[in-house]
């Protein structure tokens, strides 16, 4: 199977969002990862989240880098752009890519083994530039393209399918994306789309650079016992901090909370991020506290997810430049070329 | 960056560019190649380390078609080699950049002058043939002070963003396939993303596909991918910069390139005077005109000068003209000064030395 293209025949009263879509229209093309795959739970949730949300899907550019968990946005918004780049590089491809064009909506979608192994270096100055983007890490712990070799975000102690267990200390994602000055940080389980998908909306409407870490088990080779990346695992140590609801400024907001119980964090636009709390003391505008918490629930053996970090004021990097409003690949001759006259002006300035 | 600040920002003073420092090389190349899929000219500038660092994200570039442009300003190799000296030895590092079948256009400029002309033409050239394009300068160009004519731009001239289907033709229901060689030159039409909310979207990949962008590992399929990419760098040979030549149907002849032009010119004034009259040829591009492997045909012998200890532009040459070795004698110089008319001299002097055969008879 090379390729294969999902029949578009669908139900015919399937409902439909303000752009008169189905979610059928946000999909890609049949998924050939194993079945049951924790990659797969994402792409779903990243067509429920655009569909929901009525986003043009061809104003949306997928990238990736090499490995599973980049080979999912072919399975995800058809109708978008997409690119498949070099192992580990995918930032600094969508890095120009978002210098050209400011008005797309950017998701790069990497794995653990392509963002903490190979390409740690370019996610954590990406997490640096204020770059406008969604950057979700489909993280496993696991080499699965070949064969479950342990990847840099593996736990110490962690025992494989073959039963080696790894000696290296974990790179743990979230808390380095903190410290880089990522504006938005959160983790999220594969298995929890109620938790995941508010998340996405939140990231993809966040003005900056926005980091999920998705703990997506891969089934075939680190979902044994022994492994910290497991469904069974994951769900027993699953500390969720807050439970996002993402209200966009048009939507009213309806639901209900207990007093106390829940943090509105308004957007720049007006739109309401609200936030069930879990953990009462959690505060994720608050990078120290944020941090110290991440790793005192580690070393206890707990996940932390939720929204963990949120500077809902940040600044995105064409701002921060003082850029025209015109996406660069929309300039014209006359915008780009300063003429003859301004060049022997400049001859003269040699002389 | 300088002229920038002043002469690409809008009335309010807001930029029509951006610059970003990138924390390595594999980012730099990296940044240039997603905005020139997103369709936003972009360069890079580095030397020898930078390109071999950047060697990996140029295969993707050539294979998936992104334009990308690169100003190599060559330096002493190799490693860190003479990082202060000059040298012309990036060319074949530059000509077959990357790992399996590539080629890339490489642009020779000779000074100041040709690098400001072959700086605005590498960008159309990407555009074009949507490929990396580089611009192959040295320290000695790029630091030390040369003279140039003044700079002039003419006006009438529109930027040549190459084959791009925008709106108005997807809407028409054009067909498109992003690696479909619609007009059998080699070249595709490509799509930016955003462009059209049903038609146009594909997928960019390092893997092979078929001309629709889907992925294939059908042998044809990818080996017609691979003829085409061929037809394309041969289309290429009518676009970019002619070699320039002086010949007066001379016995010997003479192939340089770049730097090395202003001492070529005093070494054949001065070996003419010398009785030794040369034609000469200045190579500007990669790939090569026909009329290269002409003027070698032409000549009895041709001396190939450059600033390298291997005579790379004269092994390009045997590769890719198939060019009989024996015909070509390098006169090479690289002790990382730049070039000058006696060191051109001496090494001709010495070839045609060489050449001397003194019959065994004579001998006492």
């Amino acid at each position: 199977m090379t390729y294969l293209a999902k029949p578009k025949l669908h139900h015919p009263d399937l409902p439909r969002n303000q752009l008169g879509l189905t979610h059928r229209d946000y999909e890609g093309a049949i998924s050939t990862l194993c079945a049951g795959c924790g990659h797969d739970s994402i792409s779903a949730a990243i067509v429920q989240a655009c569909y929901e949300m009525s986003l043009p899907a061809h104003r949306i550019a997928k990238l990736s880098g090499i490995g599973c968990s980049s080979k999912t946005p072919t399975y995800f918004l058809g109708l978008s752009h997409g690119f498949n780049s070099v192992h580990g590089r995918m930032p600094s491809v969508l890095t120009g890519a978002y210098m050209a064009n400011k008005d797309l909506i950017y998701i790069g979608v990497s794995g653990d083994g392509d963002s903490a192994s190979i390409g740690l270096g370019q996610f954590a100055h990406s997490m640096r530039r204020g770059i406008n983007m969604t950057y979700i890490v489909e993280n496993n712990g696991v080499y699965g393209l070949t064969k479950g070799q342990f990847s840099a975000t593996a736990d110490y102690g962690a025992v494989s399918k073959r039963g080696v267990k790894n000696f290296d200390e974990a790179i743990d994602l979230v808390t380095l994306a903190i410290q880089m000055g990522a504006t938005f940080v959160a983790r999220s389980f594969s298995g929890d789309k109620r938790q995941l998908v508010p998340l996405l909306k939140a990231a993809i409407h966040h003005q900056g650079a926005a980091f999920i870490d998705v703990i997506s088990p891969c089934v075939t080779f680190n979902n044994h016992k022994g492994s910290t990346k497991s469904f069974d695992y994951v769900r027993e140590h699953n500390a969720v901090v807050n439970r996002p609801d993402f209200i966009p400024l048009r939507d009213e907001i309806t639901v209900d909370y207990p007093a106390g119980a829940v943090e509105a964090v308004t957007l720049h636009d007006g739109s309401v991020l609200r936030l069930a709390k879990c953990d009462h003391d959690y505060n994720p505008r608050d990078r120290v506290a944020a941090i110290n918490c991440i790793q005192e629930r580690q070393q206890r053996g707990e996940v932390v997810t939720g929204l963990l970090f949120i500077d809902p004021d940040a600044v995105d990097l064409h701002e921060e430049m003082g850029n025209v409003d015109t996406p660069f690949n929309q300039l014209d001759d006359a915008a780009l070329c300063p003429g003859n006259a301004a060049l022997q002006q400049l001859n003269q300035s040699f002389r | 960056m300088h002229h920038a600040e002043r002469m690409r920002v809008d009335a309010e003073g807001k930029r029509k560019y951006a610059v970003i420092q990138a924390e390595d090389e594999l980012a730099s190349i990296g940044i240039v190649i997603g905005a020139g899929w997103n369709g936003t000219r972009a360069f890079t500038a580095t030397s020898g380390p930078g390109i071999s660092l950047m060697t990996e994200f140029l295969g993707l570039a050539y294979f998936a078609e992104i334009p990308a442009v690169l100003f190599d300003v060559q330096r002493g190799g190799p490693s860190t080699g003479m990082p202060t000296r000059t040298q012309q030895s990036d060319i074949l590092a530059c000509a077959y950049a990357s790992h399996g079948d590539t080629k890339h256009i490489l642009l020779l400029p000779d000074g100041p002058g040709e690098c400001f002309e072959f700086g605005a033409l590498a960008f159309d050239l990407a555009d074009r043939f949507q490929t990396p394009v580089f611009v192959m300068s040295d320290l000695d160009i790029g630091m030390n002070d040369r003279l140039c004519a003044p700079l002039s731009w003419d006006d009438s001239r529109r930027l040549d963003r190459g084959k791009v289907m925008d709106f108005a033709a997807l809407e028409a229901g054009k067909t498109f396939g992003r690696y479909l060689d619609v007009d059998g030159d080699g070249v595709c039409y490509r799509t930016y993303p955003g462009t059209h909310p049903a038609r146009g979207a594909y997928f960019t990949r390092g893997t092979t596909r078929d001309p629709f962008a889907r992925y294939s590992e059908e042998g044809d399929v990818y080996v017609d991918n691979m003829e085409r990419l061929l037809r394309k760098f041969e289309t290429a040979k009518s676009w970019v910069p002619a070699p320039l030549e002086l010949d007066a149907g001379r016995e010997y002849g003479v192939i340089f390139y770049g730097s090395s032009a202003p001492a070529m010119d005093e070494a054949v004034e001065l070996l003419a005077a010398r009785g030794l009259q040369l034609d000469t040829l200045r190579v500007r591009a990669f790939p090569f005109a026909a009329s290269v492997r002409e003027f070698v045909e032409r000549h009895r012998l041709v001396f190939v000068v450059e600033q390298n200890r291997d005579a790379q532009l004269r092994t390009l040459l045997i590769n890719e003209e198939e060019i009989d070795p024996a015909r070509l004698l390098p006169v090479c110089h690289y002790d990382g000064t730049p070039i000058t008319a006696r060191a051109i001299i001496a090494g001709i002097e010495a070839r045609l030395d060489l050449l001397k055969v003194t019959p065994l008879r004579k001998r006492s």
